[in-house]
């Protein structure tokens, strides 16, 4: 019998080594699986490169593990936002490596790595700093930059619902980033909110099916 | 030099006259700032489809304190409605709506325009201390057609259509039209051209606060 749903979170953190690159699902607050951030703080591992849109805000999860100095690396495509005083902080001081990447650009790497396709080329980002010495080629007249998928070792997401095969629906605009992420991973970690018998979950709405996804725990939010 | 006396647009004139030429049909991504403004100057019975890049297609006007949803927010993170006929989408699917030149057209507010189509709206040094650029680049690229809503000039009086961009670029050769507080302008082969003026506004008087060289162009 197949069964991801794991019962705490000690098994949900279980295997993640020191210099992981964490893929962090969430578009600022909303989808971000806050739970399992926490209990990867208390897991401990370190040396983390940390894959994630926006760079954590206020001294709690994200920002929290930052502060804590467990992050080597953050690529992400916008840190600097409201209460990110943690970011700003760290990487005024040197202590933090930053790589910016255009918000699609960061989502296609990712996808690209679920999908097994190595590096592309995309126009996003040509003859701006974000992309000086990629290599570049001329497409149907159009200049693009090549672009290397960005697989994880470890993907972190939040979903609304899921069955014991780890097939996974969404809530709104919180599904954002978390499908790419669970896709993009070698040991894809899923935060839920209700968990349903296998069955249950019209085929037809799931969005990550159980294939990218390893391990399962329950945390209801409010 | 003698001036004539004249009336800038405000912020909600400019975004007012912008949604006057958005089609019914059009797929559309307004960025952060004045191009959110637009969306209030469609009427519903013009059917344009809001796109906000974290998933969103269908997007509607902030909700009542009734109906508000935590889980729903646009991409500047404010609270939104989903309009009947809208969908979810996760992230890749977003970006490949913009990337894909799916999307009709992209507003956005910007720091330089220059008279090539050159847009920089993301960061004012090479040396920015935390910068962000978020989905501005994929936008300028990727959608069909890019328009930039934004001051003329900056609060120093200096002028933001420019010969060449100062700052660092968003994209090359990709702004379409530019809406300001005193004009609407093409950008076409030999730069700007004026489309239409703030009511009073002189072509000589709108030159004298524009860095990049003007023509005439053909009226809206």
């Amino acid at each position: 019998m197949i069964n991801k749903i794991v019962r705490d979170m000690a098994e949900a953190m279980q295997g993640i080594v020191d210099g992981s690159t964490v893929l962090v699902g969430g578009f600022g607050s909303v989808g971000q699986p806050d739970a399992l951030i926490d209990g990867l703080i208390e897991q401990g591992a370190k040396d983390l490169t940390v894959v994630a849109n926006n760079a954590g805000a206020g001294r709690v999860g994200l920002a929290r593990l930052m502060e804590l100095g467990r992050v080597r690396k953050i690529i992400c495509s916008f840190p600097r936002s409201a209460g990110s005083v943690v970011f700003e902080e760290l990487y005024k001081a040197g202590r933090l490596e930053l790589e910016i990447v255009p918000q699609g650009t960061l989502a296609e790497r990712m996808r690209a790595a679920g999908a097994g396709v190595p590096a592309f080329y995309t126009p996003t980002g040509y003859g701006t700093l974000l992309t000086e010495g990629k290599p570049t080629a001329e497409f149907g007249g159009r200049s693009c930059v090549l672009e290397h998928a960005l697989p994880g070792d470890v993907a972190l997401v939040q979903a609304h619902r899921a069955d014991r095969w780890g097939n996974l629906t969404y809530r709104r605009s919180g599904r954002n980033f978390n499908p790419v992420m669970a896709m993009a991973a070698k040991l894809t970690i899923a935060q839920v909110d209700l968990i349903e018998p296998l069955g249950t979950l019209d085929p037809e709405h799931v969005v990550t099916p159980g294939i990218f996804v390893d391990r399962v725990l329950t945390h209801p939010v409010a | 030099m003698s001036e004539t006396s004249f009336t800038s647009w405000s912020r909600k004139d400019m975004a007012r006259r912008l949604a006057r030429d958005i089609p019914e049909g059009w797929y559309v991504n307004l960025g952060i700032g004045i191009p959110t403004m637009v969306a209030d100057y469609v009427p519903l019975e013009r059917e344009v489809v809001f796109h906000s890049e974290n998933g969103l297609l269908g997007m509607g006007p902030a909700p009542g304190e009734l109906d508000a949803d935590p889980w729903l927010i646009n991409a500047g993170k404010q609270l939104v409605t989903l309009r009947r006929g809208g969908a979810y989408v996760h992230h890749a699917d977003s970006f490949a709506m913009i990337r894909g030149g799916h999307l009709d057209l992209c507003v956005l507010g910007a720091f330089e325009v220059a008279e090539n189509g050159d847009i920089a709206n993301w960061a004012t040094s090479a040396n920015d201390t935390a910068p962000a650029v978020g989905g501005a680049m994929d936008l300028a690229a990727g959608a069909k057609n890019l328009w930039v809503i934004m001051e003329h000039t900056t609060k120093e009086g200096r002028s933001k259509l420019v010969r060449q961009c100062g700052y660092p670029l968003t994209a090359m050769r990709s702004v379409r039209r530019v809406y300001t507080n005193l004009a609407v302008l093409d950008v076409t082969e030999q730069g700007f051209a004026v489309v239409e003026m703030a009511p009073g506004l002189s072509f000589d008087d709108l030159q004298a606060r524009t860095d990049a060289p003007l023509r005439q162009g053909e009226p809206a």
